[in-house]
């Protein structure tokens, strides 16, 4: 849509190059900006640090060829994986069903309230949209009363935990999950009402004049159309439910289901100063799974923040 | 002869108009047979979990707000008052407790700066970058892929990134400025510095979202805008100024919403960077206040009456936009 020739207008060669030229060079730059604290990062946790003196944080581990960078090593990772390796075990263990339940309720819930069209539906999808916006701070006490002083889940988990793979402390993760998969679900729904608003009527009415139930017509004809929709709210999802931090503070708030934002607060502090190979490692190693979600599938991504 | 399905659909037409103005009186006669009921089995369970858990738990923080709840133990609930407000407003000596308690301006006042800095440097880097890469460039997918990236990033990583950018020994923000001649500067523990440079953190991180916002928003203008403008004689900065900015309105109103209310939550920034729940009071904002009394301190209803304070804030930003989406039927 925008062309060179569009927008730029009639320019001398010469003109025009440099302006292509410095355009390149501020782009570039800023792209410089947002890659090199993460290029420092990573740099920074494979340096032994034995050897890290700090003084080129930006520079891979050269030494001996360029002194003061310190030596290659995998240590810092190693000790990330040790440190976090049970957060990241609870992580997963939240963040898969939370973000299923979530997707899956939002997909029904803007079924519901936009394929099918019925009076004051609207009012209804207000409160969902609304609940985009609440500061979690606005829930915090309620929630925490509510998961350990109303509902005995901790009671259930205490037969539960004789079973294979259950632990008592697996109640703290049911109830984040279900925590996550109450307020994703605004977004959710929000995302999947754009996307049905935009199918064509033709099919559902057709449908419902052939006696199809309304479940019939969610399952044969709006689930299979949802798909591409799915990838972008499960990739949103996940992202979230995986980065926060405030709801397992509150919910977990500490012990053996504490997630990987838990342990990475804490992370290479010690009484002898901070260990930054180790903490960069660590803050890596946490991120990983969002970097690498975003670097396979940051068009999705994109769309699903923009919306 | 007519389309079979061109008949049906009338024919559905009329039906969903009796739907429409009555309601009861469909032919079925049941009200069993509304769609809002027969679709209920979709909506109604996610409708109950967010009702429970977002608006019944508001509605529950406030009734807490109310209350003495300190400590261990469960609240009481027969004497109501407004003293956790007063206190909030004024300071002082609550009954709840024998310390005397801070009012919360300090941290309102360091709220609303954090805000408005970082959403109107981000909306204002994010419309420049929209419009640099508006420009038919190569390589536009890897540009902006690598400007977003850091929004899928945690808080809590990011808090650590920039912890070691600003790090006064080997942090490379100082090794810049030393380059330049300036410095070392104490950066993250400089009251005087902290709330720049956590919105200067928090802007390296949704920087990028402005911009793809702004892009779908300079995307969806007809180039027969831009080629009328030219045709004026208008200079490019002029044409971007005078003709395409002010069709961005309402990219910057969605984004403007949506920075402010993350702003809002950067709690989980500011408790990574500081290694706990205590900024310190130059950077303390609403969200970190509210969890350190109730959390840290066992305030829990003082922390409430915080939390209320916050969430008015964010309804008079929410409240007015989706008010606005609903008139011009874009819900």
């Amino acid at each position: 849509m925008s062309t060179e020739t569009g927008r730029a207008g009639e320019r001398t060669l010469f003109g025009h190059s440099l302006r292509r030229v410095i355009l390149y060079v501020v782009l570039v730059g800023m792209g410089a900006f947002y890659l090199i604290p993460i290029e420092t990062g990573l740099m920074t946790s494979i340096i032994s640090p034995e050897t890290y003196t700090g003084n080129f944080p930006y520079l891979p581990p050269l030494e001996p060829l360029v002194p003061g960078t310190g030596e290659l090593s995998l240590e810092p990772w190693r000790g990330a994986i040790d440190g976090l390796g049970q957060g990241l075990v609870n992580s997963v263990i939240l963040v898969v069903p939370a973000t299923i339940l979530s997707g899956l309720l939002g997909s029904m819930a803007a079924f519901g309230l936009t394929t099918i069209s019925w009076r004051g539906q609207i009012g209804i999808y207000i409160l969902f949209v609304a609940g985009i916006f609440i500061p979690y701070q606005a829930v915090l006490v309620p929630l925490t009363q509510f998961w350990y002083n109303v509902v005995p889940l901790r009671e259930l988990f205490e037969p539960l935990a004789a079973l294979p793979l259950v632990e008592t402390y697996h109640w703290k993760l049911l109830a984040l999950i279900i925590t996550h998969t109450a307020y994703g679900l605004p977004i959710c729904t929000l995302l999947f009402r754009a996307h049905y608003k935009k199918l064509s009527d033709e099919m559902v009415e057709a449908a419902q004049l052939d006696g199809a139930s309304i479940a019939t017509i969610y399952r044969r004809i709006i689930l299979p159309l949802s798909i591409p929709m799915f990838a972008v709210v499960f990739i949103y999802q996940f992202t979230q439910i995986w980065n926060d931090l405030l709801f397992a503070l509150t919910i977990v708030q500490f012990g053996d289901a504490a997630v990987v934002t838990q342990d990475l607060v804490g992370i290479g502090v010690s009484q002898s100063g901070t260990n930054f190979p180790l903490r960069m490692a660590a803050a890596l190693l946490a991120a990983l799974p969002t970097l690498l979600v975003y670097i396979f599938f940051g068009d999705k991504f994109a769309k699903g923040v923009a919306a | 002869m007519r389309n079979p399905l061109t008949i049906l659909r009338q024919r559905l037409a009329a039906h969903r108009e009796v739907r429409a103005d009555g309601g009861t009186a469909t032919e079925a006669g049941s009200i069993l047979d509304r769609d809002s009921v027969r679709s209920a089995p979709f909506w109604l369970p996610p409708f109950l979990l967010i009702g429970l858990f977002i608006y019944g738990a508001i509605i529950w923080n406030i009734i807490l707000s109310l209350t003495d709840f300190q400590g261990l133990g469960s609240p009481d609930y027969s004497a109501l008052d407004f003293e956790n407000y007063v206190i909030a407003f004024t300071g002082g000596t609550p009954s709840w407790s024998s310390l005397t308690v801070d009012p919360v301006w300090n941290a309102a006042w360091n709220t609303v700066v954090l805000m408005v800095s970082f959403s109107v440097v981000c909306l204002a880097v994010g419309l420049v970058m929209a419009i640099l890469v508006d420009q038919g460039i190569r390589f536009e997918n890897t540009f902006r892929t690598i400007y977003l990236l850091p929004m899928s990033l945690s808080f809590v990583v990011t808090a650590k990134f920039w912890l070691y950018m600003y790090n006064v020994e080997t942090g490379l923000v100082n090794l810049i400025l030393g380059g330049v001649g300036v410095g070392p500067i104490e950066i993250v523990q400089n009251p005087d510095l902290k709330l720049a440079a956590v919105a200067f953190a928090l802007i390296w991180q949704f920087s990028g979202y402005a911009m793809i916002v702004y892009l779908a928003g300079l995307r969806a203008i007809p180039t027969s805008h831009f080629e009328a403008a030219r045709v004026d004689g208008a200079s490019t900065i002029r044409m971007y100024w005078r003709v395409i900015i002010p069709q961005l309105r309402t990219a910057t109103v969605s984004a403007l919403v949506v920075l402010t209310v993350f702003s809002l939550k950067a709690f989980d920034f500011l408790f990574s960077m500081y290694g706990g729940y205590q900024p310190g009071p130059s950077a303390d904002i609403l969200a970190t206040r509210m969890v350190r009394e109730a959390y840290a301190n066992g305030n829990w209803a003082y922390g409430s009456a915080i939390a209320v304070l916050l969430f008015i804030m964010a309804l008079a930003i929410v409240a007015p936009y989706i008010y606005t989406q609903y008139q011009r039927g874009e819900l």
